[in-house]
């Protein structure tokens, strides 16, 4: 049974002791007595003493598996380690006790965090080649709805809305993609890949030819971990039929600081500050998702932005109706934050060597998997790479080898993504992770190999080790347990 | 594999069935194996109106993927398989007999493209 923070609330547990008159009548905490509630039983909250607070929490975070416990070779997600130094700067109170619209009173008074801002847009515009960021969206997705509304508008502005109403998506795309396009009224129109797991160049031309199409949406290198190396023919051809070309940054660490989105003919992208920038992906969020336009398109971008003039930073609320803004304020600064001091830190030359760093790694694990996984691509890989569960013996498939994982002390990878490996286990170790690691990972790996061989029965009913064993997932997609008193609810009925 | 001799199928993996002006189709044996366990059917087009052939007449998650159904023919949507949505498992358990969608068949000749059994098979193997 799960016993919350409330079942172990007792009254008179609490281990704090106000100043005895301070209870009543709120004068010894100086809270003027008109303020405090008037009701006696006050707030519903657990009535536990220091200890057993930090023992709850510090016990549910072993129960958890992070990037601080060990390797998260988590594909496409970009589980680097967050340096814990973000965390204190982002605690300053310059940073963290500021209102976002304070400058408007006293440009003065938040010089910080709005020079932060405005920095971190034009590096990320310099990173990747484009003119202009907006810093609102709150992670990648996010990015994608936002960046699709700019291609909207310019189609809009030429008077094309109708006309080009479709994006292009390559069957290897991550599923938020053809989502945001369908989120902005786009129709979309999947592509198949060639034989490389690149763009299909011939099945991009036939797409495009009706010439109904406002634009691609891409990630280089691509969700198989390979560089799309006919990308300036790509955009090309999409500027050629009136189009635009949107680049999904989930990506972008694998060629960050070696070479740019904008130079490769796109026209609008995301970054996820939480996969290339080391912020934490705590959660599900917040993450920050930016989004950059090149020029003609940067009015398209919401705000509010940050300005610069005379030596003063300021904010520039958006003009006109569109697009407005797309979250509140400035976005999630804190993430933000954290991304600029990992740029600051590390430098331009830092950023490429953990790039080339990244890719290296990817690329050690790949070729020291040979024998153990089917690799169906072979070509060098860039910062991930996806294997197969393909000649796995005795029925022992991706879900299995996945589960098996967590019982082996590592995470597991992306699993079934992307669509066109047969039980895809799409594997990202990231520069954060030491040869010893890595071999260790590799070790987990034939390990289960032999055991799918020998002993397919242990992987089958893997993991024995967690927290919580092999869940039935039919049932937990159908009917979703997700608080306590449903769970409750639940054993009572069993009994 | 179980590839029934009495049905027409597609490359994408689709089984039809033809009786008179009306075609019932559904997702193959192979199509609910490579899925596994098939959780929700949705997305349906509103019974009557128009459907194309290759466009989405029903979406498919399961605890692995999303994956599409397409319309095997051009014509109405008579009607679809009402049992899917408390029990979409029948796809996984009897998917020749859980049939996905009616359609009235617009433009008979489209039925020529279908494959034969055997040329679903070679499909399967390729
Ligand atoms: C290729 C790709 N595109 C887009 C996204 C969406 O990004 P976010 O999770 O930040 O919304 C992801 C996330 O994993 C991704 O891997």
């Amino acid at each position: 049974m799960i016993e919350t923070i409330f079942d172990k609330g007792k009254a008179g547990r609490n281990a704090t002791s106000f100043p005895s008159d301070a209870a009543t009548s709120g004068t010894g905490l100086g809270i003027p007595a008109e303020l405090l509630r008037g009701d006696q039983d006050g707030l519903d909250i657990p009535d536990v003493p220091e200890v057993e607070i930090v023992r709850h929490y510090v016990e549910l975070s072993r129960k958890n598996y992070g990037i601080d416990n060990g390797i998260y070779p988590l594909g496409s997600c970009t589980m680097k380690y967050n340096p814990k130094v973000h965390e204190s700067i982002a605690s300053m109170p310059g940073f963290c006790q500021v209102h976002p619209l304070q400058a408007l009173q006293s440009a003065a008074s938040s010089q910080g965090i709005l020079r932060v801002l405005h920095e971190m847009a034009s590096i990320l515009a310099s990173l990747t080649g484009m003119s202009a960021f907006t810093l609102q969206p709150a992670a990648g997705a996010h990015g994608e709805f936002t960046g699709l509304l700019a291609v909207k508008r310019a189609m809009m502005q030429k008077g094309l809305e109708k006309e080009k109403n479709k994006i292009i998506v390559p069957d290897t795309s991550h599923g938020t993609n053809p989502a945001s396009a369908a989120a902005c009224n786009f129709e979309v129109i999947e592509i198949e890949s060639d034989e490389y797991g690149l763009v299909d160049v011939e099945a991009l031309k036939k797409a495009l030819a009706p010439g109904d199409v406002a634009g691609i949406m891409l990630t280089n290198p691509n969700t198989l971990g390979l560089f799309e190396e006919r990308i300036l023919e790509i955009t090309g051809l999409v500027h050629e039929a009136g189009g635009l070309c949107y680049y999904d940054g989930a990506n972008l660490n694998g060629l960050c600081g070696l070479c740019r989105p904008g130079d490769m003919g796109f026209d609008v992208v995301h970054v996820n500050l939480h996969k290339t920038f080391a912020t934490p992906h705590g959660g599900g969020g917040p993450g920050a998702g930016p989004v950059g336009a090149k020029e003609g398109l940067e009015e398209f971008l919401p705000g509010p932005r940050i300005s610069m003039e005379h030596g003063e930073y300021g904010i520039a609320m958006p003009e006109g109706d569109w697009p407005g803004s797309i979250k509140a304020f400035h976005g999630n600064i804190g993430v933000i934050l954290r991304a600029y001091c990992y740029v600051k830190a590390l430098g331009v030359e830092g950023l490429r060597k953990s790039t080339r760093c990244a890719v290296l790694n990817a690329n050690y694990l790949k070729a020291q998997l040979k024998g153990t996984m089917r690799v169906p691509y072979e070509k060098r890989c860039y910062h991930e790479f996806v294997g197969s569960d393909e000649g796995f013996p005795n029925g022992v498939t991706t879900d299995d080898i996945a589960k098996r994982m967590l019982d082996l002390g590592v995470h597991s990878p992306t699993i079934y993504f992307p669509l066109v490996v047969h039980g895809a286990l799409m594997i990202e170790p990231t520069e954060t992770e030491s040869r010893s690691r890595l071999d260790g990972l590799l070790s987990v790996m034939k390990r289960i190999r032999a055991e799918a061989e020998n002993d397919p029965a242990t992987v089958k009913k893997a993991p024995v080790t967690t927290p919580v064993k092999r869940l039935d997932q039919v049932r937990a997609a159908r009917s979703p347990v997700l608080t306590v008193s449903a769970l409750r609810d639940m054993d009572e009925k069993r009994g | 594999m179980n590839i029934p001799d009495s049905l027409k199928y597609t490359k994408t993996h689709e089984w039809a069935r033809i009786e008179g002006d009306v075609l019932v189709m559904g997702i193959t044996d192979h199509a609910q194996h490579e899925l596994t366990d098939i959780v929700y059917v949705d997305d349906f087009p509103d019974i009557g109106s128009r459907v194309q052939k290759g466009r989405t007449v029903a979406v498919i998650e399961s605890v692995k993927a999303v994956a599409e159904v397409f319309a095997v023919v051009s014509g109405e949507l008579l009607a679809i398989n009402a049992a899917l949505e408390d029990s979409p498992e029948l796809l996984n358990k009897e998917p020749y007999d859980a049939w996905i969608a009616k359609i009235k068949i617009s433009n008979l000749e489209e039925i020529e493209d279908l494959l034969s059994p055997d040329a679903y098979k070679k499909e399967l193997t390729a």
